[in-house]
């Protein structure tokens, strides 16, 4: 079974492109405030409860009444703040979550249009970039707040930063190779008869848990730390300039989950008709946004030095393992 | 873990006086943590925690809605105080001897007596209470009253609903004390 592979750098006309933003901006858009009442009442389940259920039809006015209270409140800047960074920082992490979007691939070419943002050359490169732009974001808040709270997460993130970066390019390098293409829609083209994630099983398994600790999640959310750091970078935020770090780390969960689904769980592919491609890429995230949940309902937050530990001890050489075993079969075969 | 009796891999010449000793125990140590094994064992670890919590969605929730469901209370639950009046006569039971008051530890209980009027009685006994406050605000529900009560005119209900805005609310009066209460909170059905 051979699948057609999307030229990269297929050109659409400009309304094409810019019908076709507009509609997985849009899309997102409306699943995000579902992911956050879906979270809640996710985490009540698992902790044998409801989750908000008062607001409409079964609490799912929840996310309205949020945005409400969050847009009606004062956007607070302490006086030890510097303004300019202040502000821009949740802008930055909130743009650098939306791009990201682009390149998720919602379906192949179909009639003509590709059913995703933009197919770039340098594919999951961009997804890289601007993953690493986000943490600037992180890094400003915490530093432009003038607290120690804030200054105390924004370091924790700079160190989670590099230490999980590094093995989470390296675990989809052996997909890259395994494929010889570094554009999404390749890559889940390499995947008509077998999805990566069994040949990739390791790299699946690396990708997942350094995408916990690059959105920031448990058990990997020692920038956030409720318990001890009050939020972390965000503590001096409050308004919607705090809605939107919700926002974007929402929005990021979305992205990583679209990311591996793409490279290991065979992206768009599933039965069906071609339209349906969208309906099972979003499913499939969904359903990893779903296990994103379910492990935040589960383990407890690593230590500093576990952390550290574990993902230069453990991650790294796994991973550079890993490709390496790749790369022998890959050329050998 | 409970720490086990296990002598299999102790060394017993090194404790020549322990030699046949029938209580020592050596106490098992977990695996140290970290190196592969480590990551193996974490791994496991993770797989059964995500396995418990998975667990708790299939029993699901154990909420119970308050105000729409409400917790029925046990027939010796001790809640709102009631005053009972005769069923036949409909005399009130209470004669206004102020033993409640006495007993009461939280001093919340006011009882001014007054003698009966033979053409137009009020209670079954010589005398009866004129007035009868409760300070609920201060009431610690301990039943006392109704202990010392001799003639059984004081039980304490079943409602626990007595939340009120002002504190001058909470004194309940002779009136309020002998009617029905409004809302009947669930009672416990036997071997529930």
């Amino acid at each position: 079974m051979s699948i057609p592979i999307a030229d990269v750098g297929y050109t659409e006309a400009v309304w094409v492109m810019v019908v076709k933003s507009v509609i997985i901006f849009l899309g997102v858009f409306a699943i995000v405030p579902i992911l956050t009442v879906a979270e809640r009442k996710l985490i009540g389940r698992f902790q044998n409860r409801y989750g908000p259920n008062r607001v409409g039809p079964v609490g799912l006015m929840q996310p309205l009444a949020d945005i409400i209270k969050l847009a009606g409140k004062e956007m607070f800047r302490p006086q030890a703040a510097v303004p300019f960074l202040f502000a821009i920082a949740p802008a930055i992490v909130i743009f650098s979550a939306i791009v990201t979007l682009a390149i998720l691939p919602f379906g192949n070419v179909q009639d003509g249009i590709g059913l995703y943002g933009i197919d770039v050359s340098i594919g999951i490169l961009y997804f890289f970039a601007f993953g690493s732009l986000s943490f600037y974001g992180l890094l400003l808040a915490g530093w432009s707040s003038g607290s120690k709270y804030s200054f105390l997460g924004a370091m924790r993130s700079a160190a989670q930063l590099i230490s999980y970066e590094v093995s989470m390019g390296l675990s989809l390098l052996g997909v890259v190779m395994m494929t010889g293409s570094l554009s999404l829609t390749a890559v889940v083209g390499g995947q008509g008869e077998l999805w990566n994630v069994i040949p990739q099983i390791v790299g699946f398994l690396i990708f997942m848990v350094a995408g916990f600790a690059e959105t920031n999640r448990a058990p990997f959310d020692l920038p956030e730390a409720d318990a001890e750091l009050v939020q972390g970078y965000m503590t001096e935020y409050g308004g919607m300039r705090f809605g939107s770090y919700l926002l974007a780390e929402y929005l990021e969960i979305f992205v990583v989950s679209g990311i591996a689904v793409t490279f290991f769980l065979g992206g768009w592919m599933g039965p069906g008709p071609g339209w349906l491609d969208p309906v099972w890429m979003v499913a499939k995230t969904l359903s990893l946004v779903t296990f994103f949940i379910w492990v935040r309902a589960t383990l407890p937050r690593l230590r500093y030095d576990q952390l550290m530990s574990f993902g230069w001890k453990g991650l790294l050489p796994l991973a550079t393992l890993n490709i390496l075993v790749t790369a022998v079969i890959v050329t050998v075969s | 873990m409970e720490a086990r009796l296990n002598t299999e891999h102790t060394d017993w010449s090194a404790f020549p006086y322990l030699e046949n000793a029938e209580d020592v125990i050596s106490v098992q140590r977990g695996p140290k943590p970290g190196g592969i094994g480590g990551a193996y064992r974490a791994f496991g670890e993770t797989l059964r925690g995500l396995r418990t919590t998975f667990g708790r969605v299939i029993e699901g929730p154990v909420t119970i809605q308050y105000p729409e469901e409400k917790t029925a209370v046990y027939p010796r639950f001790r809640g709102r105080h009631k005053l009972h009046r005769f069923e036949d006569s409909g005399l009130e039971k209470c004669v206004g001897c102020s033993l409640c008051a006495a007993a009461c530890p939280a001093d919340c209980i006011r009882v001014v007596s007054d003698e009966n009027d033979p053409e137009n009685r009020i209670s079954a006994g010589e005398r009866y209470a004129e007035v009868y406050e409760i300070n609920l605000s201060r009431c610690i529900f301990c039943g006392y009253c109704e202990v010392a009560c001799p003639f059984d005119a004081i039980t304490m209900g079943h409602d626990y609903e007595m939340s009120d805005y002002n504190r001058s609310d909470l004194i309940f009066t002779k009136e309020m004390l002998l009617a029905e209460p409004i809302d009947r909170s669930p009672l416990r059905m036997e071997g529930e």
